[in-house]
C-alpha cells in the first residue's frame, strides 16, 4: 500500500470517528515489506518475504479515551475498529489531562529527511552478500569452528498519521542491514560474538567483507576468558553497550516515569545529573537518521534541543498527556527520543584504555538489571582486563554494579569512537569506580 | 500420544477445527481446492515437506493509573504464511491478506527454496490431541466491561488499604485469543484456540523522599471469570505492597560468590536460561550450545530432574498443540542429574532424527517456527524448605526475579533478584537491594546440594524472547540450595 492510499484510510478512519460522536481522534496506519536471507555454513537456511500493515486509531468522548487496531485495512474492517475503540471510551473514566496535542504544536514544515532508499535486491544477490559476509569469518582464523550464520535484511515501510486537527501526513522509509554470528573455540571453550551494519540506505552499509572479519575478530578476542576476582575499578563501556547507559537515561526523564514519581531523577531538571563534562543533544532532522522525525507520534514538530549542558540535565522527555501532568509543555517526544547525541570528550579508543591503567573494558551486557526507580544498576558483562593501559586477557561470568545518579556524575570521558549504527550515537564512556562481582 | 480420543474431548477438537476452518478460511474463500492449490505450488521440485498456517489474534487490554481506568485498547490481527522445507532451508512467506490469490503466491514464493523433484496431490486429515487443556471460546465472556473496570478498581483500592505511604498503583489487564489452523504437507490438519489472560499490579511506594516499587500479577489460559474468582485480587495487591516494602529497607547486595538458596515458584527462571535455551533443538542441532553432543552426560547433581511440559490444564505455556500441529506433552530434559533430551520442532527433529517433542513455537503467522520452551520445571526433592535455609550458615536468599539472559554458546547466564534477604546463622536476615546473579549453565546445576518438596510454578506471567520472537511460557521450582553462584552487588 501506498503512503497516499494509507492517508485514505486513515482520513476514512478519522471522519468516521468525528461522525460517530467522537470529539478527537488520532489514526496511524503503516505499510511494510521486506525480505530476509540468512546463510549458515555456506548454505542458505532461510528466505523469508514479509508483507504486512495495520491501521491503530485513538478516539476521545470528551476527556474518556478509548483505542484499537487492526491488521485488516479494508474500509469496513477499520469503521469496526473505530466503534471497537469507541465503545471502549466508554468504559474509560474522565481523564483531565487526556486527548490530542495543542492544534498549535502541530508540525507545519516537513523537511526532507532522506529516509527512502528502497533496495531492489533479488533473492540471488541476497545469496552471494550474506555467503561472501560470513566466508569472510569462517576463513579468517582457523579458531573460527561454527556459525550461527549471516543474514541480509532489507525493507520499506510506508506510514500515515493523521488526527481531528486536520493534520494529515505520510511518508515512506527504508532500511537494510547486514549481521554475521560465529562461534571460535579454543582449549574446549566456545565463544560466539556478531557484527552487524545497519543504515537507510544500501550503499551507506559497511561492506559485506568487514562485517564478517570483525564479526570473527571479536569472537576471537574473547577466547580465553576467564573469571576475574570480586573488586573495584575503573570500566570502560565500548559504544555498543554504552548506548544502554544513555537508554537508561531517557527511560529516567521520560514522562511517564517522572509523572509517577518512578524515577532516580525526579525534580531534577536544572540540576547536575551527569560529570560537567557530559553534553547530550536530541537531532531529530538528521538526512538518514535511523530516529530522524520530522514531527512525533502525535503530530507535534520535533526541533533540536539540548538534553544536558555541562552535566545539568536542561529537558525531559514528554508527550502532551506526561507534559501536562507534570504542568509543562510537551517536548515533541510522543514514541520515543529522535537520534541522541553524546558528545565526545575527544579520547580516541586507545587514550581512554590508557586512562583506564589497570580496569575493565566491557564489550558485552547480558540481563534487564538497571532499576529505574532507585537508580540501582547490576548487569551480566563480559570484556576484557587492562593492565598499564593494554588489554590483557578476556574476561566472563562477571557482574559491574553501582547506582546509576552515581555512574553518572562519575563519567570521566566519553570516546571519539562514536556507533552511529542506531538512534544513539555515543562513543566508549568511561566510568571513574565501579563494583565488579566474580569469583 | 494417544490418537484415540474419548468422545467428548474429540468433540471438542473437532469444534476448534470447525470454528478455525470458518474463521480463517471459508471467511477467506479458501475451500480444499485452493488450499491443495497452494500445496501444490509450495511443494515444488525438492521440497521436503512444507505447510500452510493460519492465525487469528484479538485482544484487549485496559490499565488503570492514579485511581482511574485511563484507558482500553484493542488489537485484531490475522494472516497466513507458507513454509516449505527442504534438508536445512527454509522458504518462508507470509501475508495479512487472507485471500486465493495472495495464499497462491506466498505458497509459490515459499517453494522456491528449493529445486529438483516433484511432489502428488494430498489427502488432507483432520487431526487432534486428545484432550482439553483450556476452555475454547472468548476469555472474556461472562465478564463485562464494567466488570473489568471493577477489578481494576478493586486492585487499586486493595493497595492503598494495604498500606498508607502507597503514592501510586498501576494495574492492567489483558485478555487474548489465539485461534490457529495449521495444514501441512502430510496431510495434518489441525486447530487450536488459545485464550490468555493476565493481571498485573505495580505498586509505588513512598518514605521520606524515597521511592520503592512493587510488581505481581497472575493469568493464564483460562477464562477471566475463573482467574479471579478466588478472590485473588487483594492477595496479589497486597503481594506487590509487600514487595515495595520490603525494598524499602534493603541494604547494598555483597559482590562476589556465594551461597544461593532459590525460593520455589518464579525463581525457576534459573532453569529457563541455565539449561533451557542450551537444551533447543536448533542450537544442538547446529552444535553452537554449550550442551551441544552431551546427552547421557552428568550435567547437574542426582537430585535434579528437569522437564518441559506443554500440556498442563490453564497454564500460560501450555498448548494443546504446538504452531506445527504436533500435541504437546511433557519432555524429559534432565533425569537424576543426567542430560536426557532436547525440546524438538520438526525441522530440527527430523535433522537429528529424533521425534518432534510439541516444542516448535511461533509468535505468530508472520514468524518461523522454532524450538521454544513451554512450562520448564524442576521436580520435587526430598528437603523441608526449612531444613534448607538452616543448613546456610551466610550467604544469600533470593526470592524473586525480574527477567534472565543466557549466551548459549558460553552457557554463561544471569537472572536478576527483585527481592533477596541475607542468610545468616540459618536464619534469613536483611533484605537486599536490587542485584543480578551471572553463573555458568552446563555447571550450576551441578552445584545444587539441596532440593526442596515445595516445587510451586509462577502464577503465570512470563514471556520469553528469542530471535526476536515473544511467546508466554512458564517456569517452576522447588526450594533449592547453590553452593556458589556470582551475586552482583556492590558490598
Amino acid at each position: 500500500m501506498s503512503p497516499n492510499e494509507l492517508s485514505e484510510r486513515v482520513a476514512d478512519a478519522l471522519s468516521y470517528a468525528r461522525k460517530r460522536g467522537a470529539s478527537q481522534a488520532e489514526a496511524s496506519a503503516s505499510n511494510n515489506t521486506g525480505l530476509t536471507l540468512r546463510v549458515r555454513m555456506r548454505e542458505v537456511e532461510t528466505l523469508e518475504s514479509h508483507q504486512d500493515h495495520s491501521l491503530g486509531v485513538t478516539v476521545y468522548r470528551g476527556q474518556r479515551r478509548g483505542s484499537a487496531s487492526t491488521s485488516d485495512l479494508s474500509s469496513g474492517a477499520v469503521r469496526e475498529t473505530v466503534d471497537k475503540a469507541l465503545s471502549l471510551a466508554r468504559f474509560a473514566a474522565e481523564d483531565e489531562y487526556a486527548g490530542l496535542a495543542d492544534a498549535d504544536r502541530m508540525a507545519t514544515r516537513f523537511p526532507d529527511l532522506d529516509l527512502h532508499h528502497p533496495w531492489d535486491l533479488e533473492a540471488e544477490q541476497a545469496m552471494e552478500l550474506a555467503l561472501e559476509c560470513e566466508a569472510a569469518a569462517l576463513d579468517s582464523d582457523p579458531r573460527i569452528s561454527n556459525s550461527e550464520g549471516a543474514g541480509v535484511d532489507t525493507g520499506e515501510s510506508a506510514f500515515a498519521y493523521g488526527n481531528s486537527h486536520g493534520f494529515l501526513q505520510s511518508g515512506r522509509s527504508s532500511s537494510h542491514s547486514l549481521s554475521c554470528v560465529v562461534l571460535g573455540e579454543q582449549d574446549g571453550q566456545m565463544e560466539r560474538d556478531y557484527d552487524f551494519s545497519v543504515a537507510r540506505a544500501p550503499e551507506e552499509l559497511t561492506p559485506v567483507k568487514e562485517v564478517g572479519e570483525s564479526a570473527a575478530e571479536r569472537t576471537i578476542r574473547r577466547l580465553g576468558a576467564r573469571k576475574i576476582r570480586s573488586t573495584r575499578a575503573p570500566v570502560l563501556f565500548t559504544p555498543r553497550v554504552a548506548r544502554s547507559l544513555v537508554g537508561h537515561f531517557c527511560a529516567a526523564v521520560s514522562g511517564r516515569a517522572l509523572y509517577n514519581r518512578a524515577s532516580f531523577l525526579i525534580d531534577s531538571l536544572d540540576k547536575p545529573v551527569f560529570a560537567d563534562r557530559v553534553n547530550l543533544n536530541e537531532r531529530p532532522h538528521i538526512p538518514r537518521g535511523l530516529a530522524s522525525r520530522a514531527y512525533d507520534g502525535e503530530g507535534v514538530a520535533t526541533a533540536d534541543r539540548d538534553l544536558v549542558c555541562g552535566g545539568i540535565l536542561k529537558g525531559y522527555f514528554l508527550g502532551s498527556y506526561s507534559a501536562r501532568k507534570l504542568g509543562m509543555e510537551t517536548t515533541g517526544n510522543a514514541g520515543g527520543a529522535h537520534n541522541l547525541f553524546l558528545e565526545s570528550t575527544g579520547q580516541s579508543y586507545e587514550e581512554l584504555l590508557a586512562e583506564v591503567g589497570e580496569g575493565l573494558v566491557v564489550t558485552e551486557m547480558m540481563g534487564q538489571g538497571a532499576n529505574t526507580v532507585t537508580g540501582d544498576y547490576s548487569r551480566g558483562a563480559a570484556g576484557y582486563w587492562v593492565r598499564d593501559g593494554a588489554v590483557e586477557h578476556a574476561v566472563h561470568e562477571i557482574t559491574v554494579a553501582g547506582n546509576l545518579k552515581e555512574m553518572f556524575r562519575n563519567i570521566a570521558a566519553i570516546g571519539s569512537d562514536v556507533d552511529r549504527r542506531g538512534g544513539i550515537y555515543t562513543g566508549s564512556i568511561l566510568i571513574e569506580d565501579l563494583s565488579i562481582a566474580g569469583a | 500420544m494417544s490418537k484415540s480420543p474419548d468422545p467428548s474431548t474429540f468433540e471438542v477438537q473437532q469444534q476448534a477445527l470447525a470454528l478455525a476452518r470458518g474463521s480463517l478460511l471459508e471467511s477467506a474463500d479458501l475451500g480444499d481446492p485452493q488450499l491443495d492449490r497452494a500445496m501444490g505450488a509450495l511443494l515444488r521440485p525438492g521440497v521436503d515437506w512444507g505447510e500452510l498456517y493460519f492465525s487469528e489474534y484479538s485482544g484487549e487490554s485496559w490499565v488503570l493509573e492514579d485511581g482511574i481506568v485511563k484507558t482500553a485498547s484493542h488489537d485484531r490481527g490475522r494472516g497466513m504464511s507458507a513454509r516449505a522445507v527442504s534438508g536445512e532451508k527454509s522458504g518462508f512467506a507470509y501475508s495479512d491478506d487472507l485471500d486465493p490469490a495472495t495464499l497462491l503466491s506466498a505458497a509459490r514464493t515459499a517453494g522456491a527454496i528449493a529445486r529438483g523433484g516433484g511432489r502428488g496431490r494430498i489427502e488432507l486429515r483432520r487431526e487432534g490431541a486428545s484432550r482439553r487443556l483450556y476452555a475454547a471460546g472468548d476469555p472474556g465472556e461472562g465478564y463485562s466491561d464494567t466488570s473489568r473496570v471493577e477489578l481494576l478498581h478493586a486492585l487499586d483500592r486493595e493497595a492503598r488499604a494495604a498500606d498508607t505511604r502507597v503514592r501510586q498503583v498501576i494495574a492492567s489487564l489483558s485478555i487474548a485469543r489465539n485461534l490457529m489452523l495449521v495444514c501441512s504437507s502430510d496431510g495434518r490438519l489441525a486447530a487450536d484456540d488459545r485464550p490468555l489472560v493476565r493481571l498485573g499490579v505495580t505498586v509505588l511506594l513512598e518514605q521520606n523522599g524515597e521511592v520503592r516499587h512493587g510488581v505481581a500479577g497472575w493469568g493464564g489460559r483460562l477464562p477471566l471469570a475463573d482467574l479471579v474468582a478466588a478472590d485473588s485480587a487483594g492477595e496479589y495487591a497486597r503481594e506487590a505492597v509487600r514487595q515495595a516494602v520490603v525494598n524499602l529497607d534493603a541494604r547494598p547486595a555483597p559482590a562476589g560468590e556465594e551461597i544461593v538458596v532459590l525460593g520455589p515458584g518464579w525463581p525457576g527462571v534459573l532453569l529457563h536460561e541455565a539449561v533451557g535455551h542450551g537444551l533447543e533443538g536448533d542450537f544442538n542441532r547446529k552444535g553452537v550450545s554449550a550442551f551441544a553432543g552431551r546427552i547421557g552426560e552428568a550435567v547437574a547433581t542426582d537430585q535434579c530432574t528437569v522437564v518441559d511440559d506443554g500440556s498442563m490444564p490453564g497454564r500460560r505455556g501450555s498448548l494443546e498443540i504446538d504452531d506445527e500441529g504436533t500435541p504437546t506433552g511433557r519432555t524429559v530434559l534432565i533425569e537424576n542429574g543426567v542430560l536426557a533430551g532436547y525440546m524438538q520442532d520438526r525441522l530440527n527433529a527430523g535433522l537429528m532424527g529424533v521425534r518432534p517433542t510439541g516444542n516448535g513455537r511461533r509468535e505468530s503467522y508472520a514468524h518461523l517456527p522454532m524450538p521454544r520452551m513451554t512450562n520448564t520445571f524442576m521436580m520435587p526433592g526430598p528437603h523441608d524448605p526449612e531444613e534448607i535455609i538452616r543448613s546456610v550458615k551466610k550467604g544469600v536468599y533470593a526470592k524473586n526475579f525480574g527477567g534472565g539472559q543466557v549466551d548459549i554458546t558460553s552457557g554463561k547466564f544471569v537472572f536478576s533478584a527483585s527481592e533477596a534477604y541475607r542468610i545468616e546463622d540459618g536464619r534469613l536476615g536483611a533484605p537486599l537491594r536490587d542485584a543480578t546473579l551471572i553463573g555458568d549453565g552446563p555447571t550450576v546445576l551441578t552445584r545444587v546440594s539441596m532440593v526442596g518438596s515445595d516445587l510451586a510454578l509462577d502464577p503465570g506471567v512470563g514471556v520469553c524472547g528469542k530471535d526476536g520472537q515473544t511467546v508466554p511460557v512458564g517456569v517452576g521450582m522447588p526450594t533449592v540450595r547453590v553452593d556458589g553462584i556470582t551475586v552482583g552487588g556492590t558490598a
